[in-house]
């Protein structure tokens, strides 16, 4: 018998895979058609981009040494408020810049609560100021990311195989190294190259907690040169020289991640008979309690002050958040209708690499992407009222390496486990995905989705160049308000925006997992 | 000027029948807020020019560059002096058309294509309260004990961040190194854009913030805080103006040169304090709202014109580099 075509065929995930490079090829071609030979590169630019890529590996590094141990313990542990609290800890990943920065410097800033609580007990204080603020601040945005990926991977291990460890009783260390291990070498490269792009592209945090142009990074080299010098050709060459970077990192990563599927189980609940009790569950709390002081003080600082602002609020305010929700809902449907096939299109072939594709939309600057498709506009058509639309499209291809690295590895699973009995049934195409895919993926869509609508929210994007009043969205109006010395309506403008975020995320990511034990 | 806008808004009612013309006003972003001087300028200039007065808002400079001849600002209001030069270059401006004696500014103004229509001048802002031994001085500043903290923000992403290097520049010259590298301990840090520096100054984080002089009259006359002032430095202070500009290829000529008449009206600029929080430029002293003349205000103003500040910028830029990078 002739070998039956695979469930999924990768043609239209190919095609979303050529239309994200287009969109941003195009926007570079945009970009060279008004460039004008600049200075090139000085000294500057070289120190900042040696700056950049330190700080973007180690704060990779430690995002996902600490992720683990987070990890590990929310995985094996139960307990009442546990999903609202994995909820709450994502909520650093989606706050803009500016209100984190806030934040952060409440807890851990000269006067914060941290130095204000080590003067009192007559302790030297600690300056955040310099790479470990840097760093702590990137750790502080991107710790949730990586925790919320491994913390995946570990569900992802078939509630059996914890049933036949207990069963053997097999002590933690065999555990790990039987079942966690092989399933970290899978999420840990992943998600560090993630990490890594992320923090590659950091200007305004690197800067303010580095304490000044010590810490300039290539973003704000590109913002510089566009903003205040106007050198499309420097701004262009430094955010290509971004993007390789952004594309060599996550090629390598992707393509040590070994290529041999977990294998399903049962999809049973997981329960975990081992660690039960003793040392283990005390560690786990010390663990989870450490990890959630430090990702929700600011958050607790910047809901403080938000409370007080909330009054204050003029009504404009409102407004732009419903635009917001607008942009993020228009995101989500962009994303999950580019997402979707090239997870299918990448799952199928046996190198990861083609994933590094979903990274050029994060990694080459926003702004550069924003004003390379104003050029090509213009001339066709007034670019201001597409300007939510567009904002729209950037924003699902900023969260497209997101969504790729939640779907691809379970999708790479389901794929593997049932493809023959799919090839035997004959399984294929929409009827594939209607009744394989999309129900064993629901959970991660739910997220990917979330996650998607959340970033969009608090995002400020390309919108800044050109929204003309009525077209605000809700981070601008936050930024405008701050820009006016209304620090206190602002701050209320930036705790709607962490609620409507929060929500849209819990909305997405609630409704994935809608009656399945996850 | 009050004969002019007569005559033109007659010649337009007297036009104004199917169809009402529009005037479209590039502003900056904070421009249009409600809280801004955008709807009140709308409003005021709606009332006498039998027009539609719509505000588009974004990055002016790189949206113009962008736009290029194709652009449809008639009118371009909140151009900054340090953009001006970039601006200029692109020979899309007009004339201003106005009679620049009418200017109340503390520098002479001969420039014929940008009109100024608000001012203010650096400063650092302390709040009395928790500093109680301001500097007196720009000298004084200097040397302060290291431990007294300056958030200020970053020249290469922020207009005010440039005027403070060539405030340096300007009071210092030669020796601008040196400054920076007395003043490298003081700053805490440096931030993108003011807000971000003005926030930490308001959370307390830091005892002074690079801002403006006009600053103090937002906290006196929006939130009745006596608290913030501005020190005022014997040496002078940086001269920040904003401009509007008259688009050459402009469909609405006519209504154009009413708009820029309509800028030194005494009707917009009563507007500005209150509105945009700094100085109206045609507005005798006395005029200004209540208590804003008690406004502490710098005897000596600093100001290098375009082409200066462009020859010196890059300059002065890579000394703050240095200093603070090591």
């Amino acid at each position: 018998m002739a070998p039956r075509a695979q469930p999924i065929i990768g043609t239209s995930g190919v095609a979303a895979g050529v239309f994200v490079v287009a969109a941003v090829l195009l926007s570079f071609v945009g970009l060279g058609l008004r460039a004008e030979v600049g200075r090139g590169l000085g000294p500057a630019e070289w120190a900042a981009i040696r700056f950049t890529v330190v700080q973007a590996a180690l704060s990779a590094l430690l995002s996902v040494v600490v992720a683990i141990p987070l990890a590990r313990a929310l995985a094996r542990r139960r307990f009442p408020g546990r999903g609202v609290l994995i909820t709450l800890l994502g909520a650093p990943f989606i706050l803009p810049v500016i209100v984190a920065v806030l934040g952060l410097l409440a807890v851990f800033g000269r006067t914060g609560w941290l130095n204000t609580g080590l003067g009192a007990v007559g302790l030297p204080t600690l300056s955040i100021y310099g790479l470990h603020g840097v760093v702590l601040a990137h750790v502080f945005f991107n710790l949730p990311l990586a925790t919320r990926l491994l913390l995946q991977g570990w569900q992802s291990i078939p509630a059996e195989r914890f049933r036949l460890a207990a069963q053997l009783n097999l002590p933690p260390r065999m555990i790990f190294r039987t079942l966690e291990w092989p399933l970290l070498k899978q999420v840990v490269p992943g998600a560090a190259a993630l990490v890594f792009v992320i923090c590659l592209t950091s200007f305004a945090v690197a800067l303010t907690l580095g304490g000044g142009p010590r810490a300039t990074t290539i973003e704000l080299a590109i913002y510089q040169a566009f903003r205040f010098d106007f050198d499309l050709a420097r701004a262009s060459l430094l955010s290509l020289i971004q993007l390789g970077l952004a594309g060599g990192a996550a090629l390598v990563a992707l393509w040590v991640i070994p290529n041999f599927p977990l294998s399903a189980g049962l999809d049973r609940g997981l329960r975990r008979w081992d660690a039960r009790g003793g040392w283990q569950a005390w560690g786990d709390a010390v663990v989870i309690a450490l990890g959630s002081a430090f990702l929700l003080l600011p958050l607790f600082a910047i809901l403080l002050a938000g409370l007080q602002g909330l009054p204050l609020m003029p009504a404009v305010v409102w407004k732009t958040a419903g635009n917001s929700l607008w942009v993020a809902l228009l995101s989500i449907c962009v994303l999950l209708v580019i997402a979707l096939p090239m997870a299918g299109w990448i799952s199928t072939r046996r190198r990861g690499s083609a994933e590094a594709i979903g990274l050029v939309g994060l990694s080459a600057s926003p702004l550069m992407i924003g004003t390379g498709w104003f050029i090509l506009i213009n001339p066709i058509a007034d670019p201001v009222p597409l300007a939510l639309p567009v904002t729209a499209l950037i924003n699902a291809l900023m969260a497209l390496p997101f969504a790729l690295r939640i779907l691809v590895p379970p999708m790479r699973d389901v794929l593997a486990t049932y493809d023959r009995l799919s090839r035997s049934l004959g399984l294929q195409g929409w009827a594939a995905w209607r009744w394989l895919v999309l129900p064993r993926l629901r959970a991660q869509i739910g997220f990917a989705a979330g996650l998607t609508g959340a970033l969009s929210v608090g995002d400020l994007g390309v919108i800044a160049l050109f929204a003309d009043p009525d077209r605000a969205t809700l981070p601008l109006q936050m930024y405008r308000l701050m820009g006016a010395y209304r620090t206190e309506a602002a701050a209320g403008a930036a705790l709607l925006l962490l609620a409507m975020a929060l929500s849209l995320f819990w909305l997405c990511d609630k409704g994935g997992r809608w009656h399945a034990e996850a | 000027m009050r004969r002019t806008l007569l005559a033109t808004t007659l010649l337009l009612a007297s036009q104004a029948g199917a169809e009402t013309p529009v005037l479209t006003v590039y502003a900056g972003d904070y421009f249009t807020s409600e809280w801004g001087p955008g709807p009140k300028i709308e409003e005021g200039f709606e009332a006498i020019c039998a027009c539609d007065l719509q505000f588009s808002t974004g990055d002016l400079l790189p949206r113009l560059l962008l736009e290029g001849e194709r652009t449809k600002a008639d009118v371009v209001i909140g151009l900054t002096s340090d953009v001006t030069a970039r601006a200029r270059a692109t020979e899309l401006f007009a004339p201003h058309g106005q009679d620049n004696s009418a200017l109340t500014l503390p520098i002479d103004w001969t420039d014929d294509t940008f009109l100024p229509f608000n001012y203010g001048h650096t400063a650092f802002i302390y709040n009395e309260t928790t500093m109680d031994a301001p500097p007196a001085s720009f000298d004084a500043l200097l040397e302060m004990e290291d431990d007294v903290k300056l958030v200020i923000q970053d020249p290469r992403t922020s207009i005010s961040g440039l005027a403070l290097v060539l405030w340096v520049e300007a009071v210092y010259g030669e020796t601008s190194a040196e400054v920076w590298e007395k003043l490298a301990p003081k700053i805490l840090t440096v931030t993108k854009d003011w807000s971000a520096s003005y926030g930490m100054f308001t959370d307390g984080e830091v005892d002074m913030v690079l801002s403006y002089t006009t600053s103090p009259a937002y906290h006196m006359f929006a939130e009745e805080d006596f608290t913030k002032k501005a020190a005022i430095f014997p040496e002078g202070h940086y001269f920040m103006v904003e401009t509007v500009g008259k688009i050459a290829g402009t469909d609405q000529p006519e209504l154009a040169d009413a708009f820029m008449a309509y800028v030194l009206s005494e009707d917009f600029q009563q507007m500005i304090p209150m509105a945009n929080w700094s100085l109206p430029s045609a507005l005798p002293e006395d005029q200004w709202p209540e208590g804003w003349a008690q406004l502490p205000l710098p005897e000596k103003v600093l100001f290098y014109s375009e082409d200066e500040a462009e020859a010196r910028k890059d300059q002065a830029i890579e000394t703050w580099r240095r200093a603070l990078s090591q």
